[in-house]
């Protein structure tokens, strides 16, 4: 470890490794710390990935993927099934990641384009000077240490302290979190070729339960609750627990992961004098599928980008970094917007409505359809929602988005 | 003065109470949960809490 970078990026998770490799390719001096001894790990994540997006960051490699996805099945709180196969359930179709090998992996693509990486290495505060993020103060095995860099990458994840410090508030509402607990089984017996969604206020309140395959006959079997559905004596573990209970009573729990996802979509700022942040800490995860892996490396890819460039220009101040946010709010901002509208309504929606809403798909061919002829499906049969629903149907027409990545 | 418990049995080291303190409070250090003297009590993490390791001392 030097005593300066052009570039600290602190969190190596998707986004900072992502930020990291591209700044170093860029010709940048990176360091990358990871508080933890091993990147990737715990798992807070459902693992759930789109094939076209990620092969725009890196290449498929079977060690890190355990399941490859053609579509969903989603259930409404009655039963009523729709399958959504192939290009339309969510734009994708799928990978099922093992993150712990494949954050390694990020790392690992990093690390050969130059950047240096510290794990058990923690950011304890910023070095600030006249109002210029100007490096980080870390600890590493106990010891501290003071680094420069002439920018700084908070890529610190949800529990974000990096923003904070630079003086952006990234406190997230009860109201937009969504609080997650998900067991790695063995025994469902489900198709390994689709992702589930059970839909319901009495099994997930204003939040779904998921079960992704993980190959041979495992699957993440989790559930998100909006935080403030959660607490008085019942807690996401507990809602997991009721439905593992009553519906594979007999699956083995071979492992458990917790965490929080971000669905409050975008925040004001992410960046400062010298400093940009990405992913989780950014709080760039997609409001409605939780989704956050794409997200954090298109950030990722960006904000190595503009590191770069603004080092070029001998100018690292915000309205140099400003190209940052811009850049992201332009691409991924859009969609975390258009997400954060179905949020705001499928979070409101009463079991009779989903049940409405799931009799009307039912035995619809999705794999021909667009998201456009989902829209008016979903329309006809309900016409509250497409008053709920008018900015996002107006923004799909213009800009022909996919909501999910 | 320390106004919150984490069970550190029950914790899964997320990090999603320090998300939600309004105060900064709280903090991940690895594998464990630390609470500094800006806790206000408020108990938004011990209501986030996926698995409900967080008890608010009164």
């Amino acid at each position: 470890m030097k005593n300066e970078y052009d570039v600290v990026v602190i969190g190596a998770g998707p986004a900072g490794s992502i930020t990291a490799k591209t700044a170093a390719e860029k010709g940048l001096s990176v360091l990358l710390i990871e508080k933890r001894q091993e990147i990737g790990d715990p798992v807070r994540c459902a693992e759930g990935v789109s094939k076209v997006w990620l092969r725009k960051h890196i290449e498929p490699d079977h060690r890190w993927i355990c399941a490859d996805v053609k579509g969903s099945r989603i259930f409404a709180p009655d039963g009523t099934m729709v399958e959504m196969a192939e290009e339309i359930a969510g734009g994708e179709v799928g990978y099922v990641l093992e993150r712990k090998i494949f954050d390694r992996a990020l790392a690992y693509e990093a690390s050969k384009a130059g950047v240096e990486v510290m794990v058990k290495t923690r950011a304890t505060g910023l070095i600030i000077e006249n109002g210029f993020i100007k490096g980080v103060n870390v600890s590493h095995l106990g010891q501290s240490y003071d680094i420069k860099a002439k920018i700084v990458i908070g890529a610190d994840g949800v529990e974000s302290k990096v923003g904070r410090w630079a003086g952006i508030d990234t406190s997230i509402k009860p109201a937009d979190i969504e609080t997650c607990a998900q067991y790695l089984m063995s025994g469902t017996g489900i198709d390994q070729e689709y992702c589930y969604f059970y839909l319901g206020n009495e099994v997930a309140p204003a939040g779904y339960v998921w079960i992704f395959p993980k190959g041979n006959d495992m699957a993440n079997v989790g559930i998100g609750i909006l935080g403030n559905k959660s607490g008085n004596g019942k807690h996401a573990i507990d809602y997991l627990n009721d439905f593992v209970n009553d519906k594979y009573p007999d699956a083995k729990i071979l492992e458990m992961d917790v965490g929080g996802v971000p669905v409050s979509g975008s925040i004001e700022r992410t960046i400062a004098n010298g400093l940009m942040l990405v992913g989780d800490a950014a709080r760039q995860s997609d409001p409605i599928t939780g989704g956050g892996i794409i997200n954090a490396m298109e950030a990722g890819k960006i904000a190595g980008e503009v590191a770069y460039n603004a080092i070029s220009r001998n100018d690292v101040s915000t309205d140099s970094l400003n190209e940052y946010e811009v850049k992201w709010r332009e691409t991924i901002g859009r969609e975390i917007d258009n997400s954060l509208i179905v949020k705001n309504t499928f979070t409101k929606f009463s079991d009779k409505e989903l049940n409405s809403l799931g009799h009307s798909l039912k035995g619809v061919n999705f794999s021909s359809m667009s998201l456009l002829d989902l829209l008016y499906a979903l329309f006809k049969a309900n016409k509250k929602l497409l008053w709920e629903l008018r900015v996002l149907f107006k923004t799909v027409v213009k800009y022909e988005l996919d909501f999910e990545k | 003065m320390v106004t919150i418990n984490v069970n550190k049995f029950k914790c899964g080291y997320c990090g999603a109470c320090v998300s939600v303190c309004p105060a900064g409070a709280l903090e991940l250090v690895e594998t464990w949960i630390e609470v500094n003297e800006s806790c206000t009590s408020c108990g938004i993490c011990a209501k986030i809490c996926p698995v409900g390791a967080i008890e608010v001392k009164k």
